[in-house]
């Protein structure tokens, strides 16, 4: 490598520096997308609350006729969401990416400035406003119909919170990737890739339900650490920090393996030639 | 690379999995030229330009863009550069003004509404800047994506098509945009297009492609002189059905 290369090379790195201004410019593109449509909006809140109102319910009728679940109130709706926030976060960021899809935009910003690091933080901060947007009044719903407040649980709130959030950010970078190189055709991933944890994770039972090699597997996955201490909270009165750390533990391994991989398949869709043909 | 090429070639290759789209093609850009690449469908013009851009990566070959390797150093360079084509969209939903807005920030414009301000009054957008941009009508959408082109000012302007499926009354319009802007501001723009009227009043060069190759490179007054044409499309038509090659033969 020759003086020339090697300067390009170190300039390379100090424009390797992350523009908050571009981070901001795509997270306001995302803004106004969503406020440009109401049904976009009312979707958000929509099926969490279905969600919520359905097992809060369920929970009622099982909680007058079973002892236990009379004691573990709100185990059902808590567990409702906690799962809303993985499933949401994740859908909230592939959304932002498909959008990108849908409207052919992908070329203009891949041969923007913008880097790869600003356009998935920007889908970061779009999962957490579209999170906001749908959750917050569902989680106030939950507190009016059945008097759970989620906010109660405090600081283990926010540990179960940070948890399901890296985990569906994770996951939401990964499906990002697979759909730019292979094209919408890839699209169904970005609305069903989550309900595969939706078993697996234990969302509504305990782990020691499913068969021993099963449980093995459901230890790999962070959010089966939050929905097991979130019982362990809600029936034993006991916040499980063991549980946290080890999730937290797996999410920075799975959140770095999802950015490798995103850049890993944008270098392919470079080789590709998909950035230019984002159809099917 | 010459000193003041702002944009060098050299063997590229580009294999996809259904074919080799460009075969080994070698040229460079002077700084401030603006240079017509021509060729018929699949010749490989598209594939061409996304290389340069830093959209597609090279099977072999090098690309250097403003003394930059492609796409290894595009962060070097990619504010210094824009891309216009009908086949790339801007976002529907979004106004044009949110849209020229976000496309600024991202380009790192100073002042941003100043500056769509300014292209709006010169590209008669300043009625439009407020309408979705689903909304617009071909030839306004093409007047939007040259704003977006231009909101950087860029040294170097990629044009795929950028009069395809305008009436000729627009298509007039835009050329005269593009060759003021090529005046003020010097800058070296490549022109992908099937149009030959549009090639022969804007470029100086014109690069003929054919099945991944370049069939040939010279002035519009060298090729109408060479091909013995009275214009580009006949020229064009020589090479696209195999006529340069029987004439070469010939001679």
């Amino acid at each position: 490598m020759n003086a020339e290369h090697k300067s390009s090379d170190s300039q390379a790195s100090i424009s390797a520096s992350i523009s908050m201004r571009r981070v901001g410019a795509m997270t306001l593109r995302y803004w106004y997308l969503l406020r440009s449509s109401w049904p976009r909006l009312l979707d958000l809140v929509y099926w969490p609350a279905v969600q919520m109102l359905m097992w809060g319910f369920l929970q009622n009728y099982i909680g007058q006729n079973a002892g236990f679940f009379a004691r573990a109130g709100g185990t059902f709706i808590g567990a409702v969401l906690l799962w809303d926030i993985l499933f949401r976060g994740q859908l909230g960021f592939s959304i932002s990416f498909l959008e990108e899809m849908w409207s052919r935009n992908l070329a203009n910003l891949m041969m923007s400035p913008l880097k790869p690091i600003e356009f998935i933080l920007s889908m970061m901060i779009m999962s957490l406003v579209r999170l906001a947007i749908g959750m917050v009044p569902v989680t106030i719903l939950a507190i009016a119909f059945f008097g759970f407040n989620l906010y109660g649980l405090g600081f283990a709130l926010a540990a179960f919170f940070a948890n399901l959030i890296l985990t569906s950010w994770a996951i939401g970078i990964f499906v990002s990737g697979v759909v730019m190189r292979n094209g919408l055709g890839a699209e169904n991933l970005a609305w069903t890739i989550m309900f595969v944890f939706l078993p697996l994770t234990c969302v509504y039972y305990p782990v020691a339900t499913l068969p021993g090699w099963l449980q093995m597997i459901a230890w790999l996955l962070p959010p089966t650490y939050v929905f097991e201490g979130m019982r362990a909270l809600l029936i034993d009165q006991v916040f499980r920090a063991d549980l946290m750390l080890q999730a937290f533990a797996i999410n920075v391994v799975l959140f770095v393996a999802a950015v490798v991989s995103f850049l890993a398949l944008l270098k392919s869709a470079r080789r590709q030639g998909s950035l230019l043909q984002t159809g099917e | 690379m010459p000193a003041s090429a702002a944009v060098a070639v050299d063997r590229l290759v580009k294999v996809y999995k259904g074919g080799m789209a460009v075969a080994g093609v070698s040229f460079s850009l002077a700084s401030g030229s603006v240079t017509g690449l021509l060729g018929g469908n699949g010749a490989g013009k598209t594939t061409t330009i996304a290389m340069i851009m830093g959209l597609v990566e090279p099977t072999s070959g090098s690309v250097s863009v403003l003394g930059a390797e492609m796409p290894r150093q595009r962060h070097r360079v990619l504010q210094r550069m824009n891309f216009e084509s009908p086949y790339v969209e801007m976002p529907m939903r979004l106004t044009v003004r949110q849209n020229l807005t976000v496309f600024a920030r991202l380009y790192d414009v100073d002042d941003v509404a100043a500056r769509i301000a300014e292209l709006a009054a010169e590209l008669d957008l300043v009625d439009l800047l407020d309408r979705p941009s689903g909304k617009l009508s071909a030839g306004q959408k093409t007047r939007v994506s040259l704003a977006k082109a231009l909101l950087n000012a860029p040294e170097l302007l990629l044009l795929d098509e950028p009069t395809a499926s305008l009436d000729p009354d627009t298509a007039d319009w835009v050329r005269s945009r593009l060759e003021r802007y090529r005046a003020e501001r010097g800058a070296t723009i490549l022109l992908a297009s099937h149009n030959m009227n549009e090639v022969e009043r804007l470029c100086e060069r014109v690069i003929i492609m054919k099945k991944g190759l370049i069939e040939d490179d010279a002035s519009p007054g060298e090729l109408l002189a060479r091909y013995g044409r009275r214009t580009l499309e006949e020229v064009f038509l020589d090479v696209a059905r195999g006529r340069g090659e029987a004439r070469e033969a010939a001679q």
